[in-house]
């Protein structure tokens, strides 16, 4: 026996469909796999300035150390873990490769609800287009 | 307090050593679910368990003036007297912590025999913001959950992370859950009172909490998550087709395990008081017992000394001070006389 | 009685908190920190479970054998009646927001005087036995297996809580620990374990009516008693009807008010009061008493004793009920009369004062309504005529009983009465008033006078209240609608403010009120002469004349 199963009852069904919504909501829907970013292209497209595995993670990071650095120290050279020097510039050396915002940044970020404020100052690259 | 710590310390090691020694499925995939099982079904149990229990009697607390006359206003929140003003009081109180907003601190000064109450807000001010950061988190964590990610959770994160300080931006939520946690946790040490009352009960959630949101955090600034493989992982436990976890960082295991360990623990715990608040019969109810009559299912039948048996007990007295009598003495008599089988006296009175 | 030691040094000679942790301490039962046992013959005579002689401060309790088993069932019977007790005992955090709350806590300073703490002590054993985690964790999740020494502790903590729900205002949860201290206290009866100055009183109240024991002819001779000093007062003769059938209203106040001063006073007042507005109502001699110690036994024994009020305004034919100045007998009729014994008798209308017409809508279900209501009515139409100049030597603060406020929220009602029959009215600090007033300290049954330095210290925060305006606004008046106030408040005000007189607010009213046809007035209700007596206009012209 119940009592005052009217007020209940519709409580529990509401906080149990809103704890279980990860589940119920992705009946359906596709399986989901990693973002499929667009391939770089360019001249230094086999490799980034560090390894892909590190980007993936780090690249946040190392962008934020770049502007300091570029805008801040007037520093326009960056040595990578291998040595190899890069220019340290958005425009230039990243977007040289990964021209396809939409389809290479856009693509994980929205997936992952990230919204960098990169384009609030730079212009964003139109892509392949 | 101690066996707290150590209890959540090894939940932690073993989480996080066992993550790197193959075991990422058994605390990020099994753990995960049993635990969602256990938190659902056990906290469905518990509501069912209080539901199962009537309320006998209506005992809101009134916290303001009644309604009675009507030129006195009344406190239609702290003392309501509708379903509507109910409503009202329990949202107050679930959403702004009315009632911890009362709150006062006791000083007693002996030498200048003086006791002196201050309004004591910091309690209300930290349980506020560690309960909104909590559920801010919990939304923000749908976009592991959803594809395409909703609009609303884009302008959850905007919002927490406004001060676009740092890339990752720093989240507002994540510097005031850790301020609330402390604050949670530094009061029951220094304060004497608070610390005498506290149990490991007491400590263990928080220090749980303190691991799941220090896990967190350490993911998202330093120690750095693949989010979006993160991702897939997790979309493959809601879709119930397991991904790969190879390069997962094993930190993400252990923020699995507490979060786990926390919904495990959640049915059984004091936690319950997020169900609790809700079926308080002193905020719950309406202020208008004298009104409406509340029915207690297992209201018995009124057994009482009656006013016959009172009379019976008190005739002869009340009669000689002149009180009114249902039977009158001579009747008394003449029925005792007729039940003790001495014969009637007719005309006695004439 | 142990020798009372001076206000400065109970306020200095709080102990600290014990240096172990609350499980591993153990109450001392020693003379004036107890109430006496109820007796044996009282027990039988009202069918108490296992009535048997036994005191507190001897090792041996004399608990009938099967004891854990009483009390396991007991404790399972009212989980499975009470979804409070559940949803109380599972939902507290122990945020400690209470601690500071509780006049005995800060009376005393015993850590068990915290309402958490003192929850803790049934929380603990309903862990152990009624949850897995108690059973498989034990002491470190805070159960613990129930022992004599749990049962002592029971009994000593809850004969330490006036019931006065100050603490559930504050909790985040609602947690009411009156619920909690009656649960503990029906636990103990079950056992025999009950205290002679609750259960007195209930017998009395059983067989005559009220809690003193007044027999109904005593009643009147008091009544008439008192309707004496009212014709030295004021020259009128009242004849108030006593279980008279056919008036419209009957009027039901604790027996307090016709037992001792100042309740008598207040008790006048009333007379008073209904005689010059020409009231239709009738006392009962059967049903003499507002209060309720059955209240402070059991939700039964509440329920039994509280059947009379109904009983007799059905037997006696009266359409609404009119009650008096009280504490816990509104907590009764407000929250639980309408649920114990309702609905209430066909006879029976929605109350409407016959003088303004004002119908009390608020208590179309009880068919009862509290005088500070009715009298307030009155006042706000201008029906009353009334001298405040009389009450100018008073300058009075109001004391807000637990249960009018807290489980009724009757606050403004005597306050404006109050402002309108006495023209110096101080209020105490906002945090000890209203919701948030502190309690006599000895509610609930614990008026008793063995106890009489525990009630000190739980009056400590009231006293000091009380001390507070006296000292800062020469306040030499303390009001209040609490017979057990009219009672136990005295003590505290001579102890923790001396100086300071304690009364009914309905004595104020009577002293102000100019009734048709009355002498010129030159003394208060206690017979004491006013600083400004009445002119007596028609001795002045007398005078002229001759």
């Amino acid at each position: 026996m119940l009592y005052n199963a009217k007020y209940i009852i519709p409580g529990l069904v509401v906080a149990v469909a809103a704890f279980t919504a990860p589940f119920w909501l992705n009946i359906g829907t596709p399986s989901y796999t990693y973002p499929d970013v667009a391939v770089p292209t360019g001249e230094d497209s086999k490799q980034c300035v560090e390894p892909k595995e590190w980007m993936r993670t780090q690249h946040m990071t190392l962008l934020n150390t770049w502007r300091d650095e570029a805008v801040r120290f007037d520093k326009r050279t960056y040595v990578a873990t291998d040595g190899k020097k890069w220019d340290i510039s958005l425009q230039n050396t990243c977007l040289g490769c990964h021209a396809n915002k939409v389809d290479f940044c856009d693509k994980c970020h929205n997936s992952n609800n990230v919204q960098p404020y990169c384009w609030n100052c730079h212009v964003a690259p139109k892509g392949n287009e | 307090m101690i066996v707290s710590f150590v209890a959540a310390l090894l939940i932690g090691l073993a989480a996080w050593t066992g993550s790197q020694a193959g075991l990422q499925y058994l605390f990020g995939m099994a753990l995960p679910l049993l635990a969602v099982v256990v938190f659902i079904g056990g906290m469905i149990w518990r509501v069912l368990y209080w539901a199962k229990s009537p309320v006998p009697f209506a005992i809101p607390t009134t916290g303001g003036q009644e309604r009675s006359l009507d030129w006195i206003k009344p406190a239609r929140l702290d003392t309501p007297m509708t379903k509507a003003g109910v409503v009202g009081r329990m949202l107050l109180e679930v959403l702004l912590f009315r009632s911890l907003f009362r709150n006062t601190t006791t000083r007693v000064d002996p030498q200048n025999m003086r006791i002196t109450y201050f309004s004591s807000k910091w309690l209300w001010l930290f349980a506020l913001l560690f309960h909104y950061c909590f559920l801010v988190t919990f939304i923000r964590h749908f976009r592991f959950f959803l594809e395409p990610v909703p609009v609303c959770l884009e302008w959850v994160e905007f919002f927490d992370g406004i001060l676009q300080v740092g890339v990752p931006t720093l989240f507002l939520s994540n510097v005031l859950i850790v301020c609330a946690l402390l604050f949670l946790f530094l009061r029951r040490i220094v304060n004497p009172k608070l610390r005498y009352i506290s149990m490991a009960n007491d400590y263990f959630p928080l220090f749980l909490i303190m691991g799941l949101v220090g896990t967190g955090i350490c993911m998202r600034y330093f120690d750095k998550l693949d989010v979006a493989q993160a991702k897939v992982f997790i979309m493959g436990i809601v879709h119930f087709s397991p991904q790969s976890v190879e390069g997962l960082n094993p930190l993400f295991f252990t923020h699995l395990t507490f979060l786990s360990v926390l919904l495990i623990i959640f049915p059984f715990s004091k936690l319950v008081h997020m169900g609790g608040v809700f079926l308080s019969p002193t905020r719950n109810l309406p202020c208008n017992t004298r009104q409406v009559r509340h029915v207690n299912p297992w209201n018995k039948p009124t057994v009482f000394h009656t006013y016959a048996e009172y009379e019976d007990d008190f005739r002869e007295p009340m009669a000689e001070a002149g009180l009114p009598l249902e039977i009158s003495l001579e009747e008394a008599q003449a029925h005792d006389n007729e039940k003790s089988g001495k014969p009637v006296e007719p005309a006695s009175a004439q | 009685m142990a020798k009372l030691p001076k206000p400065e040094e109970l306020m200095a000679g709080r102990p600290p908190f014990p240096a172990k942790g609350w499980m591993n301490t153990k109450p001392e039962f020693k003379a004036g920190n107890f109430c006496y046992p109820a007796k044996v013959e009282i027990m039988e005579g009202m069918h108490m479970p296992h009535p048997h002689e036994w005191r507190p401060d001897e090792e041996d309790w004399h608990l009938p054998e099967n004891w854990e088993e009483i009390i396991y069932n007991g404790l399972k019977e009212r989980l499975a009646k009470h979804r409070s007790l559940k949803v109380f005992l599972d939902s507290c955090v122990r945020c400690g927001a209470c601690a500071d709350k509780c006049h005995f806590f800060i009376g005393t300073n015993d850590p068990k005087n915290m309402p958490v703490l003192r929850a803790e002590l049934l929380r603990s054993v309903y862990r152990k036995d009624f949850t897995l985690v108690g059973k498989l964790l034990g002491k470190v999740v805070g159960a613990r297996k129930l022992d004599k020494n749990v049962i002592k502790e029971w009994f000593f903590y809850a004969y330490q809580c006036t019931e006065c729900r100050r603490c559930s205002l504050f909790c985040p949860y609602g947690i009411d620990t009156a619920e909690i201290t009656a649960i503990v206290r029906e636990l103990l009866y079950e056992l025999g374990l009950g205290i002679n100055w609750v259960m007195e009183p209930v017998s009395n109240c059983n067989r005559t009516g009220n809690h003193i024991g007044l027999q109904p002819h005593a009643l009147k001779d008091i009544i008439e008693f008192l309707c004496d000093d009212i014709e030295t007062i004021t020259g009128i003769r009242i004849n108030p009807p006593l279980n008279e059938k056919g008036h419209e209203v009957l009027f039901i106040t604790p027996s307090g008010d016709v037992f001792a001063d100042p309740g008598i006073y207040t008790f006048m007042g009333y007379l008073m009061l209904f005689h010059e507005i020409g009231l239709d109502y009738t006392l009962s001699t059967y049903a003499s008493e507002g209060g309720n110690f059955g209240s402070f036994v059991s939700f039964d024994m509440a329920k039994k004793l509280n059947a009379k009020m109904y009983a007799e305004a059905k037997r006696l034919g009266a359409k609404w009920i009119l009650g008096g100045e009280c504490g816990h007998m509104w907590r009764v009729v407000n929250q639980y009369m309408a649920t114990y014994n309702g609905p209430a008798p066909d006879n029976m209308i929605t109350p409407v004062s016959p003088i303004t017409g004002t119908v009390f809508k608020h208590a179309a279900a009880t068919k009862m309504i509290h005088i500070a209501e009715f009298t307030a009515d009155l006042i706000k139409h201008g029906k009353l005529n009334l001298k405040p100049e009389r009450n100018n030597h008073i300058i009075t603060t109001y004391h807000d009983s637990c249960n009018p406020a807290r489980a009724m929220g009757l606050l403004e009602e005597p306050r404006s009465i109050l402002r309108a029959v006495c023209n110096n009215f101080v209020e105490m600090p906002p945090n000890t008033i209203r919701e948030q007033t502190f309690c006599c300290g000895s509610g609930s049954g614990l008026n008793t006078e063995e106890i009489m330095e525990l009630r000190l210290r739980g009056g400590m925060p009231r006293g000091n209240a009380l001390r507070y305006v006296q000292q800062k606004n020469d306040v030499n008046w303390l009001t209040c609608i609490c017979a057990l106030d009219r009672a136990v408040l005295p003590t505290v005000a001579n102890y923790w403010a001396p100086g300071v007189t304690v009364s009914g607010l309905h004595e104020l009213v009577a002293n102000a009120l100019v009734m048709k046809g009355e002498i010129p007035r030159t003394m208060d209700l206690r017979q004491e002469d006013l600083p400004e007596p009445d002119v007596d206009e028609s001795a002045a012209s007398g005078e002229e004349d001759a």
